[in-house]
């Protein structure tokens, strides 16, 4: 999922000031799972805003509403009939999600609340770590399923470095060396011999290196 | 000018604190009318969303009581709750509410003298830091809308 986290109050309520009507959106996708924008969370933000113009002496109109998905036009749509009553928006979802409202009501201001973070997995209740960085070129059948480049801090393809000890990353005694995740995991698979392959240097034109990707699915696009 | 009366509000779980509130009646121990109480069926039912809508309504303090440690009826909606309440504390004092206006406390269902001396200390703690500051805006909305 793509994982993100609520912004500072202070910059939230510093982008949504100037305006009395505020239209403020959740989606039900992977920050509703990662707790940082989804209903509960609309209604939390719009709880303390509201609280916080009141200490101001000042109240505010805020319409809570949360989609199924923020990041398709098809639902993006349903906003429609709020629009007309809100001076801005504000939205929870990732930045895509901030994206499609602003593609689609051009005359609106839009203001993220959260921080997109990265593409990862909950590792336990409350806890999420990075996974994938979408580098447009999967290696993870060579690497025992376990992602060198979203993991390594260095994206290394062939092995540690000098910095990993006891299994940790040297950046951190927190971080585990993906490179002895691997091995572990190769050798538990009996596929030791993968650890001898060589990788060569990968082409990172299919990540960002190549600018910004779009995927066309020709039976589908119309 | 009257004096102050707090508004606090009391999420109280069934097999505890209720119960010792229920005991602190037994037993004819004052405490402060202030105290609101609101039963739970475990303290873990209480939401971030409950707490923050007591202060948006107009509660200048709020306490969940939930059992104690190891005691949840429900193994750990007491524990659970705790960090819910820590995080409400943040949120209150990013926003200017406060977070000393929430607090978290654990008892068992025979305490009736803590719970007595936790809504008497809660409400002069309260009565301490005066009105919820939301409170001034909510009374010109209701002075508005009356006009």
């Amino acid at each position: 999922m793509i994982t993100a986290e609520r912004k500072p109050l202070e910059e939230i309520i510093a982008s949504v000031k100037p305006f009395q009507r505020i239209l403020l959106v959740g989606c039900n996708e992977c920050v509703t799972v990662c707790a940082a924008g989804g209903r509960k969370e609309v209604g939390l933000l719009a709880s303390a805003l509201q609280m916080h113009f009141m200490t101001e002496g000042k109240t505010i109109d805020i319409k809570e509403i949360t989609l199924e998905r923020q990041c398709d036009p098809e639902y993006v749509e349903e906003l429609n009939v709020h629009m007309d009553q809100a001076d801005a928006v504000l939205s929870m979802a990732c930045g895509c999600g901030v994206q499609e409202i602003a593609r689609r009501y051009r005359e609106k201001p839009v203001f993220p609340a959260v921080n997109t973070k990265f593409m990862g997995a909950s590792e336990r209740q409350g806890v999420w770590a990075e996974r994938c960085q979408g580098c447009g070129d999967c290696l993870l059948g060579l690497t025992g399923g376990i992602c060198p480049i979203a993991r390594c801090s260095k994206r290394l393809l062939n092995g540690p470095c000098g910095g990993s000890t006891t299994g940790k990353c040297e950046i951190s005694p927190e971080v585990d060396c993906v490179w002895q995740l691997i091995w572990d995991r190769l050798k538990a698979l009996g596929m030791q011999d993968r650890y001898e392959d060589i990788t060569p240097a990968k082409n990172w034109q299919t990540g960002r290196g190549g600018g910004p990707r779009k995927i066309i699915r020709e039976d589908l696009a119309e | 000018m009257e004096q102050f009366e707090p508004v606090v509000v009391a999420f109280c779980c069934h097999y505890c604190a209720y119960t010792a509130a229920d005991m602190a009646g037994s037993k004819r121990l004052a405490y402060p009318a202030n105290v609101n109480i609101v039963r739970v069926p475990c303290s873990g039912k209480v939401d971030a969303i409950h707490l923050m809508k007591a202060f948006e309504k107009g509660a200048d303090g709020v306490y969940v009581a939930g059992c104690l440690e190891g005691d949840c009826h429900f193994k750990n909606g007491n524990t659970q709750v705790a960090r819910r309440v820590a995080y409400v504390k943040r949120l209150l004092d990013e926003i200017g509410i406060g977070g000393k206006r929430l607090e978290m406390f654990y008892m068992s269902a025979g305490m009736g003298e803590r719970f007595a001396r936790i809504a008497t200390e809660m409400t002069e703690k309260i009565r301490d830091l005066g009105p919820n500051p939301v409170k001034s805006a909510l009374n010109k909305k209701k002075g508005k809308a009356v006009a």
